[in-house]
């Protein structure tokens, strides 16, 4: 309970969320709100913001609605960026968890191959990915996972370094429990806040990178994304400054908005800033 | 000099309220004491007390949400409290320095030892650095430091703790202070170190007639320095006079208490016809840590636990006592394979443990427990009592009910309330928590307990309780338990044998009567002298 009221201190943090929530409903309500596909023209093309009331956002050049794009490009963000930053966090906490508990050789072996990934420039290699197992949703949440897990590993190895010396592991280890009982039971649950902290964070990464593959023409063909439509618009930007604006606010406020909720859970996780302001 | 007329310093009914919703409404209340010039006055009393509490509003080192609400601090006369902070940084250093616990912490560590002094000569206007250099090395040779031509030059990190803390104690003399503040200045030092470090402070305060505060929660320190003696209770002085009343003739009940509780021989406590057949042989055990070292340069290498050997029996304690640095909680770890070891055996009922893999090892853990040092960090902050208290037979094949029954029975063996169950690690006090931590360890029915240092983190009078507690278990369950300490009067009170460690090897082993009445060694005789309060007998006091 306390959790919520120290959250709720941080009047940026419920910004955030309010934010968050926002998006969410209406990613969840689009087909609700938009019948039609966003990928139909259905009205005039180019029309600008409020010339038609029917379309406040204006139209594209095949006369898509703007306003539709918006709401099932939430959809495909909120996806990629959620289940590719699950993925990632599963890999670089057992990773990390493994490396740190166990050291030695174990942990020079893991952490050399962590470094492989993390020297390769993520973007890069993200669109190699992308472009390899040709551009679906599921390849491209992948090839975001696997390009984003290695800062998690390294934290995770970091907190598992100090906390296994600590003296209730050790007396975990006394009383005869196994090695990967003690990372999970004992270990992971005092690790876990800047686990979630990095995790929210990475959700707005997520989402960039995303927007950045279908700006590029990577993204998936049978989803109307943020970043497609920025891409699709960027021959138009002199002529029509709200095909790419509006999107582009919309990725704007989304990542703005998880950073709020990520700054607002680490301030109220982290027992050394607690007390801090006021 | 010795009896002028006015007091140095004058503590008049200080009151200092906490901020509302703590458990009581002062830190310290209606304090009245008074120091003269050229008197040792040891303000005593267990953690929470408020003991330093008054010496930090001497200094005016109150943090800011604390505000005295009544009564003065009159220091030659005049009232500390109501100066201005130029004036009393003024006075601060140059009449009234102060000396801390932890020297590590309190001087800077990016600059040399000499420089920290100068600069207090520079800031209190001595403006010529010939001078400065002059004095500071007259300081540290005054100090008793070796070599101050070189050490000057020094960084903290170099120089050990005891050294430290005359570097602290230097930089306090630096202005010739009428008076001296020492807040738990021997705590985190060796018992020969701070034998030492209290020798210095006395002859320091002989030498200069000065007065000197000296706070601490050990009455063996008190009874070796104090000429005047406070005890204070939950921010209330209970009894104040001189030394020598105070230590043998206590009136006050808390003190009586506090007194009885202070760690002492026993006497009683050789029960070898009681002692059973033997449990553990530890055969010529090794282990030597390795750091630093690469390509080119050779690794340092430091023998932890050298070549010991002991023999432990059923029912019987061991204790092993050493100063740090001496490998005692090595061996502790080494016994329990938390550590690997270079050589040697540990027999336990005859099999040997040192060549068992980690999962060979596992289902054997359960005989050998180990109660940790430090309550707050040795339970899992995340996890219930109950959860704490029945994973151990869980890992080990019970079944979760008779876990969970046989817990709860153990939170009332330990003299927890049966609620404690729910209830997370940190609603307790540190005693209570070296409770938990002993029920962790009893769940698994140990034939072997390792103490490792498991009282030095508890105030005395919780310390006793403890301390009867593992005596009382022991009896009831005949289990041998070693009791690893710094302490030699806590390993006096308790244990049927004490082996002496040092610098990795045990030097002298036997019964407390020949350990100190006879000892062999060199190393034991440095010891047994500098137990605080040796020619001090609390039981006398309170008998």
């Amino acid at each position: 309970m306390s959790f919520f009221r120290r959250y709720a201190q941080n009047v940026g943090a419920l910004v955030g969320l309010a934010i968050l929530v926002v998006v969410i409903i209406v990613a969840a309500a689009a087909p609700i709100l938009y019948p039609v596909s966003p990928w139909q023209g259905i009205g005039d093309p180019l029309l600008g913001p409020f010339e038609d009331s029917a379309f406040p956002l204006g139209t594209d050049m095949l006369g898509r609605d703007i306003a539709a794009g918006l709401a099932y490009g939430a959809r495909v963000s909120l996806l990629i960026g959620v289940i590719s930053t699950a993925v990632a966090v599963l890999i670089g906490v057992s990773l990390g968890a493994v490396a740190g508990y166990y050291g030695g050789r174990v942990d020079d072996l893991l952490m050399r191959f962590t470094e492989f990934f993390q020297t390769i420039p993520a973007f890069a290699m993200a669109v190699v990915l992308v472009a390899i197992f040709s551009p679906t949703i599921t390849s491209i949440t992948l090839a975001i996972a696997v390009v984003s897990w290695p800062p998690v590993a390294r934290l995770v190895r970091g907190e598992f370094l100090s906390l296994r010396s600590r003296e209730f592991v050790q007396a975990a280890i006394v009383i005869g429990q196994t090695g990967p009982r003690i990372m999970l039971t004992q270990i992971l649950p005092n690790a876990i806040s800047p686990i979630i902290v990095t995790a929210s964070l990475m959700v707005a990464t997520a989402i960039l990178t995303e927007s950045s593959l279908s700006f590029l023409g990577l993204g998936d063909r049978n989803m109307m994304s943020w970043g497609f439509m920025i891409g699709a618009a960027r021959t138009m930007l002199r002529e029509a400054w709200w095909l790419s604006v509006f999107p582009g606010v919309a990725i704007l406020v989304t990542v703005l908005a998880i950073n709020l909720i990520g700054e607002g859970l680490n301030d109220a996780m982290n027992p050394h800033l607690r007390g801090r302001k006021g | 000099m010795m009896n002028s007329a006015a007091p140095l310093l004058e503590v008049a009914s200080l009151s200092i309220p906490l901020p509302p919703g703590l458990d009581r409404e002062y830190a310290v209340e209606n304090v009245t004491y008074t120091l003269n010039s050229g008197e040792i006055l040891c303000v005593v009393g267990e953690s929470g007390s408020g003991k330093s509490m008054t010496a930090n509003a001497i200094m005016g080192l109150l943090p800011s949400y604390l505000k005295p609400s009544g009564g003065r601090i009159l220091f030659r006369g005049r009232d500390l409290l109501t100066m201005s902070e130029t004036e009393l940084a003024h006075e601060r250093g140059r009449s009234v320095a102060m000396i801390f616990q932890e020297p590590l912490s309190a001087l800077n560590p990016l600059m040399k030892v000499g420089d920290q002094i100068a600069e207090v000569l520079l800031v209190h206007g001595e403006r010529d650095s010939a001078r400065r250099e002059a004095r500071v090395l007259d300081l540290l040779a005054y100090v008793g430091l070796p070599d101050p031509s070189n050490l000057r030059y020094a960084y903290p990190f170099r120089l050990s703790g005891g050294q430290r803390q005359r570097v602290m104690i230097a930089m306090a003399l630096a202005l010739e202070p009428a008076m001296l503040i020492a807040d738990e200045p021997t705590t985190a030092l060796d018992v020969t170190t701070q034998a030492q470090i209290l020798e210095l402070i006395r002859s320091i305060q002989r030498a200069k007639g000065m007065g000197v505060l000296f706070i601490t929660h050990d009455f063996g320190v008190v009874a070796d320095i104090a000429d005047k003696v406070v005890v204070m209770e939950q921010g209330v002085v209970v009894e104040q006079g001189r030394a020598g009343d105070v230590l043998n003739r206590p009136q006050h009940p808390y003190t009586r208490r506090l007194i009885a509780a202070v760690p002492h021989r026993d006497g009683q406590n050789e029960r070898a016809s009681t002692i059973g057949e033997p449990l553990l042989e530890v055969r010529n055990l090794s282990k030597v840590y390795r750091s630093g070292g690469g390509l080119f340069s050779k690794p340092r290498v430091v023998r932890a636990v050298d070549n010991v050997s002991f023999t432990l029996r059923r029912g019987e304690t061991l204790g092993v006592v050493g100063e740090s640095g001496s490998g005692k909680s090595t061996l502790g770890r080494c016994l329990l394979k938390l550590t690997d070891v270079e050589g040697g055996e540990i027999r336990f009922r005859g099999q040997d443990l040192v060549p068992l893999t980690p999962a060979a090892f596992r289902p054997m853990r359960r005989h050998l427990q180990m109660v940790f040092q430090d309550p707050f960090a040795s339970l899992n902050p995340r996890q219930t009592i109950g959860r704490i208290l029945t994973d151990g037979p869980v890992a080990n094949g019970v079944p979760l009910v008779d876990a969970e029954r046989k817990a709860r029975d153990l939170l009332g063996l330990v003299g927890l309330e049966p609620s404690a169950y729910d209830r997370y690690p940190h609603e307790f006090s540190g005693g209570q928590r070296q409770r938990v931590g002993i029920a962790r360890a009893l769940a698994l029915d140990p034939e072997l307990l390792i103490a490792d240092e498991s009282v030095s983190a508890l105030d005395v009078s919780v310390q006793a309780q403890v301390l009867e507690l593992l005596q009382e278990l022991q009896r009831k369950l005949d289990i041998a338990i070693i009791f690893i300490t710094h302490d030699l009067r806590v390993a006096a009170q308790v244990c049927d044998r004490i082996a002496v460690m040092y610098r990795g090897a045990i030097v002298e082993c036997g019964p407390p009567s020949q350990v100190f009445d006879a000892p062999r060694h060199d190393y034991t005789r440095r010891l047994i002298a500098a137990i605080p309060g040796l020619h001090w007998d609390p039981r006398a006091a309170v008998a």
